[in-house]
């Protein structure tokens, strides 16, 4: 007989070895996993993901640059989840923010570079923090369910985006919007270091260390660890939820509103129903497992990207379907998520005789 | 009229698909289990049809014997049912077993499983040897085999009713099924108290743990059968690559609330939504318009949710514990 009860506490050192040692154990089905697709010897696995993912220079920017948009969409998730409020709409609210971005990109290219990436920049925010406040206020007031509602509110920001590509479709018949000014990079965001890509990493990485501290050392990120836990506790305190909720909700938007517009002005320079491309459910996943703290969302969102790529490559070079990338990322998730149940749990073998005395 | 016709036999088909997967969701969510997973467990239904009835009639090809039509009907439907309710049963271990969180499993349930069923659906050519284009000819000419086009009735009614093969019945009845078990059965009721309030019924002698099992197994299997439509019927028994079960299995999640978690409401509204999804071709759109239309069927789920809340009706209310975990010990 096995008895399941509540941990009181664990050490910290102890919740991190058991996440790592399901982390290795994902690692170890996964290379079983490719091995029998591919017969690759599962040692080598490894070493050509690591490739994949970091071999040359192109392939390390990439890479940081998927890191930074996944992490960025995670971050903006962190508050929501932290205040327990089930923000399923990431895609949506990354996909307004980049249509509005591409938007100024098309139709304000006249403005001087650095006021029109400014304005850029604070619309795609508000764009994406007016379509997480409809779902935000909706459950203040009426208490619907915010799961569905940010989930449908995806698909509208999806056909919305569809609508916008086939009114800026170029060239015409092709379905989908060229680089964007690509002459004169008109709302590009520029290359700093020398590096194209670098002001995405400083962007991202700053809102990442100011929402740690925004959770942790401000009022607002008490509020939302009070709401968080309990709406009674809450209210007992004096905290007005649905103030909370809305306010905390619509920084959630407005975040993933940013990482729309970095993927536009700063990624690809164009739009299309692909542009957040299924990371707003990957963050969710990474914003769960990090347990809302964002210096962690760093080392997760790394490890996906990193198995991502290593897929992707390993796919190629075998010419299977580069679908097994998200297969394997699937098998990690899983793996961690099962683990937290014996980080939360301890399992105890009762003696026979116990139970015997009980019954 | 012949456009009226064609306008409802795409309705229908597109409609069955998603029916499929909303009766199993609403089985499953009637447990309060959230199981966001249901474009993947489409998918695996979708994938695991498509391969079964590959190797059989390659099998069969290859022995040089012909086929049983029996076997072509029943291994493919056997393969997707179960294929998907083990999607189910991962879903079920670690929300109900180890007790994780249900809609960050459903996400990832849907993300693996999409990537399982496209990588085997992309690769399956390569990996029976290069054989060509994957296509189960005999499978799907029997799923879409209009098997009651002989009732004598004006033509005009056998289009509309009868011109479809047997999985668009099946759907129904299904969703009836669901709707009798979960109304005239103990069973089923047992398990829409533990929707409700799983406390209350664990206290009343409910085997809870069991029937969430239950409930997201059979769901699945269930919300499965539409992939497998989708692939020996709608697609007349190809593999496409192009993510539309995903974006079908999302629409099957809100067929659910469309339908306020009831069975049978979900048989007319996926036809609804089935009409909303195809009428743009018949009323001359522009292509511009038609992506603004097929946002209709999400902003009509949406009103719907709110609608619901302000009424507070109490029939047409989510199950009251759906999303939420139980813990015995946690109380």
């Amino acid at each position: 007989m096995i008895r399941i009860s509540r941990r009181a506490s664990i050490p910290r050192w102890r919740s991190w070895l058991i996440r790592l040692l399901a982390i290795i154990l994902a690692l170890m089905v996964n290379a079983v996993v490719i091995y029998a697709l591919t017969k690759m010897n599962p040692l080598k696995v490894y070493e050509a993901m690591f490739d994949g993912a970091f071999g040359t220079n192109r392939r390390l920017w990439n890479t940081i640059q998927e890191v930074m948009m996944l992490l960025c969409i995670s971050v903006a998730l962190a508050p929501s989840f932290k205040m327990r409020f089930w923000n399923i709409g990431a895609e949506g609210q990354v996909l307004i923010g980049g249509v509005v971005a591409a938007a100024c990109m098309i139709y304000l290219k006249s403005i001087p570079s650095a006021l029109l990436l400014m304005i850029m920049f604070i619309l795609s925010a508000m764009a994406g923090g007016i379509w997480s406040f409809i779902p935000a206020i909706s459950k203040a007031k009426l208490n619907t369910n915010e799961t569905l509602f940010t989930l449908m509110m995806n698909y509208i920001a999806i056909q919305l985006t569809a609508y916008f590509v086939a009114l800026w479709e170029n060239p015409k018949g092709s379905n989908c919007v060229n680089i964007i000014n690509q002459q004169n990079g008109e709302g590009w965001l520029p290359a700093i270091f020398g590096k194209p890509y670098a002001i995405n990493v400083i962007i991202v990485m700053t809102l990442t260390v100011l929402m740690y501290l925004y959770l942790r050392r401000t009022k607002h990120g008490y509020e939302i660890a009070v709401v968080g836990a309990s709406k009674n506790t809450a209210r007992y305190a004096a905290i007005d939820v649905g103030k909370v909720t809305v306010r905390t909700v619509s920084i959630s938007g407005a975040i993933c509103g940013i990482a729309g517009f970095i993927a536009v002005a700063g990624q690809s320079h164009t739009i299309s129903v692909n542009t957040a491309g299924g990371r707003g459910f990957v963050a969710i996943i990474v914003a769960w497992l990090s347990k809302f703290n964002t210096l962690v969302m760093v080392l997760i969102s790394l490890l996906l990207v990193f198995m991502e790529k290593g897929a992707t490559e390993i796919a190629s070079s075998f010419n299977i379907n580069d679908n097994i990338s998200k297969m394997i990322m699937g098998i990690i998730l899983f793996f961690i998520l099962g683990s937290e149940f014996f980080i939360n749990y301890k399992l105890e073998i009762a003696k026979a005789e116990h139970i015997s005395k009980e019954a | 009229m012949d456009q009226l016709i064609s306008l409802v036999q795409a309705a229908i088909a597109f409609g069955t698909v998603i029916m499929f997967g909303a009766t199993g969701e609403i089985l499953t969510e009637k447990s309060g289990s959230l199981n966001l997973g249901v474009p993947g467990i489409m998918y695996l239904g979708g994938i695991a049809s498509l391969a079964s009835s590959f190797a059989y009639e390659q099998a069969c090809k290859s022995a040089g014997t012909a086929p049983s039509g029996f076997l072509l009907v029943v291994i493919p439907m056997i393969c997707a049912f179960l294929a998907a309710a083990m999607g189910g049963l991962l879903f079920s271990f670690l929300t109900v077993t180890l007790r994780a969180n249900q809609n960050v499993t459903g996400l990832t349930l849907t993300i693996f499983a999409a990537g399982l069923a496209n990588l085997f659906g992309g690769s399956l050519n390569k990996f029976a040897g290069g054989v060509g284009q994957i296509r189960v000819a005999a499978t799907s000419t029997l799923y879409r085999d209009k098997f009651l086009d002989f009732i004598p009735l004006p033509e005009v009614v056998n289009k509309f009713l009868f011109n479809y093969g047997f999985m668009v019945y099946l759907a129904v009845l299904i969703a009836i099924a669901v709707h009798l078990y979960l109304n005239k059965t103990t069973s089923g009721m047992n398990l829409r108290a533990i929707g409700e309030s799983p406390a209350t019924a664990d206290a009343a002698g409910i085997n809870v743990i069991g029937h969430k099992y239950l409930a997201a197994c059979m769901g699945a299997g269930i919300s499965g059968l539409g992939g497998l439509y989708y692939v020996m019927d709608y697609t007349k028994g190809t593999w496409a690559n192009d993510g539309t079960i995903e974006s079908l299995g999302w629409l099957a999640v809100a067929l659910v609330i469309f339908s306020t978690w009831k069975p049978v409401r979900s048989i007319w509204g996926s036809y609804l939504f089935g009409l909303v999804y195809w009428i743009f071709l018949y009323i001359g759109l522009s292509r511009r318009a038609q992506e603004i239309f097929r946002m209709l069927p999400y902003v009509v789920t949406i009103l719907v949710l709110i609608f619901v809340s302000m009424r507070k009706r109490k029939e047409d209310q989510p199950p009251e514990s759906l999303g939420q975990a139980y813990f015995r010990e946690d109380r």
